[in-house]
């Protein structure tokens, strides 16, 4: 096919599920592409030499070798190439923010639409697991060392992955009860179905990474008492996951959740599915959710779900400063999510037995930009209201949980408690310890996550081979 | 791991287990807890670490059987494996030698109080307990907190038994009496605990509550056990359980207790414990 041509395919739309009918229901919405859809998408790719898509992939996936892999329509050798550099595929294509990544960059983008590669990826991921021909590759042969890799998040489960594969031996400690960090507990199963993350899961239990669940690292066990076990190397993956609350008044009343409590209840103790899941959560008429990232969206698409009648976002800037995909939003307001931008909540007001009952809010407007570059709101005077609320979710973000920190001397955090690794090595200040993800950048995406890990990996390989 | 070893009733409705978790029971203090489930379907429930045995390995936990959870605990038997279990969990009971403490337990609070009054006692104080219950028939551990204490002072609501009338009584003569106190250690229900801070509160004897407000994870991360203490909001499953009781907000935690009333009632009707199958 000559260029032209190709050109003139247009992006490939992906079906899904209608949003009046998934906005009562917890399946996946997007439900992915067919064959025929994945082949016409592919062959929208030029094969750049020089690909810029790839540049723009933190974790350098050979964009134009998969794809030409699906073109060849061997599926099999598509998924396996991803692999090289990207160990949980089937999760990226899902919840990638693509479009500020690789596709951003594709040359097709500057004058028409980017390939659809978080669809393809997703795609023969998707179709590796289905066809269940996820092959174990080969091991090295063992190299005796030791790696203690604490927390089972993206950035956790990426590099156990990496560091097995370079013959280590590698035991997992995750504090919760199950693995997959945020994966498992944040996002809902209608944007990343939990057997998905099971699978990879599984998958690296086959290649013969350990996994110790509830072992919260810094109570049950200390990381001096790991060193001391007989660990040469350990890496940090523990995720920023504490709540952050606004502080005002009311914001402890029954029926308000910080976003964290409200989908662990959902995702990982599977609440929407009680009574046959013993773990409650309340199922609010009227509800707002504060915030206006993934996390928010997550936590009002779930309250839809469980029989809200109207669900809010409330934001204090405009939707241009949102830092939820743009999918998402779109997503949210489809399945009739109502947004009230620039507005604050000020104070929540309780019913008589402590339930909230109202949220009182202020209008605000933006003004001088400021260290973000986003032009800070301001609350406009006088200008307070009340909607009424019979349940509130708190998604203003997370920060660093200090259990670990706290119980490991030597090890440097910043300001905001953060554990300060080196960019490039992950290295800590601590002689052995390395950290990545969230618990270093604070909150960012499973991409990020995993590039980080992968960097500690080839830190951690040297180290351990040249002691 | 996990399996139960010993099982008893203390009395018809509260059940101690000895449960084997080796790591828990070499490094766990006094006043710390765990979080376990009881299958896979379950809910993380939180209970104290009354008591451990390190050379079996075992931690010992004393519930009553309120919920749904509770029961299917309570319908496990010896060499049946719990779960999942976690721990040891919150920050340790300040423990030092403060002259004369005086130990509160009320119901089931008794078997949180008990390794308290244990851990005091070693430390050279001299110890006063107070228990109570509703009546003679549901007092627990009794006679291990004799053997804890320096003197052992019980009240039954009923008066089947001691004292007729609350442990809050108790503690008031005590101090009327004359009785120079130290501290005192009180746990169990709410209204009692928050009785026994207004007790103290004139006598500016610092009063150490050890609180159980819902939790999910218990390490941090979701803000379910947000309580106020001092009129700043707190993390009770890592900045307590126990705080100075003369600064908690009770009547927020009393609240924010009931939040799950209704689903709780219709958990328990459906139960038929098909819990660890
Ligand atoms: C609701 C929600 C939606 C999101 N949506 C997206 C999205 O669409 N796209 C995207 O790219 N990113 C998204 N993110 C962000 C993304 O999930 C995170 O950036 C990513 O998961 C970080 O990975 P991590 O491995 O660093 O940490 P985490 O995923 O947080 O994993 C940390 C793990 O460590 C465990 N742990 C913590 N402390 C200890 C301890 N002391 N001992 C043992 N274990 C411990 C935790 O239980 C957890 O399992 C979302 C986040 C949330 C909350
Ligand atoms: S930049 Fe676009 S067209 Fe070029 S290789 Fe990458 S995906 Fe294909
Ligand atoms: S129970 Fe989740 S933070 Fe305390």
């Amino acid at each position: 096919m000559d260029e032209k041509k190709k050109e003139k395919v247009p992006r490939q739309k992906m079906p899904e599920q209608e949003p009046q009918m998934r906005a009562k229901n917890f399946d996946e919405v997007p439900l992915g592409y067919t064959e025929e859809l994945a082949l016409l998408e592919a062959g929208r790719c030029l094969h750049c030499k020089k690909p810029f898509c790839v540049d723009g992939c933190p974790v350098d996936i050979d964009i134009p070798g998969f794809i030409k892999h699906i073109l060849e329509k061997d599926y099999i050798a598509a998924a396996r190439k991803i692999k090289e550099t990207n160990s949980l595929p089937a999760v990226c294509g899902r919840v990638c923010p693509q479009e500020e990544q690789c596709e951003i960059k594709c040359v097709l983008g500057k004058k028409g639409e980017p390939v659809a590669i978080g669809r393809l990826e997703r795609f023969v991921a998707d179709y590796e697991r289905t066809a269940g021909i996820v092959a174990i590759p080969d091991l090295p042969k063992p190299t005796g060392k030791k790696v203690a890799v604490v927390g089972a998040g993206p950035a956790g489960l990426t590099i156990a992955g990496d560091l097995v594969r370079r013959g280590h031996d590698v035991t997992i400690f995750e504090g919760l009860h199950k693995s997959g960090g945020v994966l498992i507990y944040g996002i809902p199963e209608f944007r990343l179905p939990k057997g998905i993350v099971d699978a990879e899961v599984e998958y690296l239990i086959r290649m013969g990474v350990r996994i110790e669940t509830n072992m919260i690292i810094g109570r049950s066990k200390t990381i001096d008492e790991l060193f001391a076990e007989g660990y040469h190397a350990i890496f940090l993956g523990v995720g920023a996951g504490a709540p952050v609350f606004m502080n005002i008044p009311g914001e402890n009343l029954s029926g308000i959740y910080s976003a964290n409590e409200y989908l662990t209840r959902s995702n990982l103790m599977k609440a929407y599915l009680f009574p046959e899941f013993d773990t409650p959560v309340a199922r609010g008429r009227n509800v707002a959710v504060i915030g206006g990232g993934n996390v928010a969206m997550d936590s009002a698409r779930t309250a839809l779900r469980m029989g809200a009648e109207n669900v809010y976002i409330v934001y204090r800037r405009t939707e241009v400063e949102m830092p939820a995909r743009i999918e998402e939003v779109h997503h949210a307001k489809e399945e009739g999510i109502q947004f009230k931008l620039l507005t604050a909540p000020v104070e929540y007001i309780g019913d008589d037995n402590g339930w909230v009952k109202g949220m009182k809010c202020i209008q605000m407007e933006l003004g001088e930009p400021d260290d973000s570059g986003r032009r800070r709101p301001v609350p406009i005077k006088g200008s307070e209201y009340l909607i009424d609320i019979d349940m509130a979710v708190v998604a203003i973000g997370t920060m660093a949980n200090p259990i670990v920190p706290a119980t490991t001397p030597g090890l440097t955090t910043n300001r905001w408690g953060y554990i300060v690794a080196d960019e490039e090595t992950g290295k800590t200040s601590r002689e052995g310890v390395w950290a990545g993800g969230d618990i270093v950048t604070g909150s960012a995406t499973v991409i990020l996550a995993m590039g980080a890990a992968k960097k500690s990996a080839r830190s951690i390989h040297e180290y351990l081979m040249s002691k | 791991m996990n399996e139960i070893l010993d099982k008893s009733y203390l009395s018809e409705q509260v059940i101690s287990m000895v449960v084997s978790a080796p790591e828990i029971a070499a490094r766990r203090k006094a006043g710390q807890f765990i979080v376990l489930m009881t299958a896979e379907n379950g809910e993380r429930i939180p209970l104290t670490i009354a008591d451990e045995n390190k050379e079996r390995g075992a931690i010992t936990i004393i519930f009553q059987i309120v919920g749904k959870t509770t029961a299917c605990l309570a319908g496990m038997n010896v060499g049946e494996r719990i779960y999942s279990i976690l721990g040891p969990l919150g920050s340790p009971t300040e423990i030092e030698n403060f002259g004369l403490t005086v130990c509160v337990g009320g119901g089931v609070g008794i078997g949180v109080v008990y390794p308290i009054a244990k851990a005091l006692k070693e430390a050279g104080n001299r110890v006063i307990s107070i228990i109570g219950a509703r009546s003679k028939n549901i007092l627990i551990l009794e006679e291990e907190m004799r053997e804890a204490s320096d003197e052992l002072l019980v009240a039954t609501d009923d008066g089947s038994y001691g004292f007729h009338g609350f442990v809050s009584e108790v503690l008031q003569k005590l101090i009327d009496s004359g009785t120079r106190i130290d501290r005192v250690f009180a746990v169990g229900p709410v209204p009692m605990m928050r009785v026994i801070c207004d007790v103290t509160r004139p006598h500016k004897i610092k009063t150490i509550v050890s609180l159980n407000p819902i939790m999910v994870d218990a390490t941090g991360m979701c803000g379910a056990c947000r309580v106020a203490v001092g009129g700043k909001t707190k993390f009770a499953c890592v900045d307590g359980p126990e705080f100075d009781g003369h600064e908690v907000d009770f009547r927020l935690l009393a609240t924010r207790l009931r939040m799950y009333e209704a689903e709780e009632k219709k958990a328990m009707e459906a139960h038929r414990c098909h819990c660890h199958g």
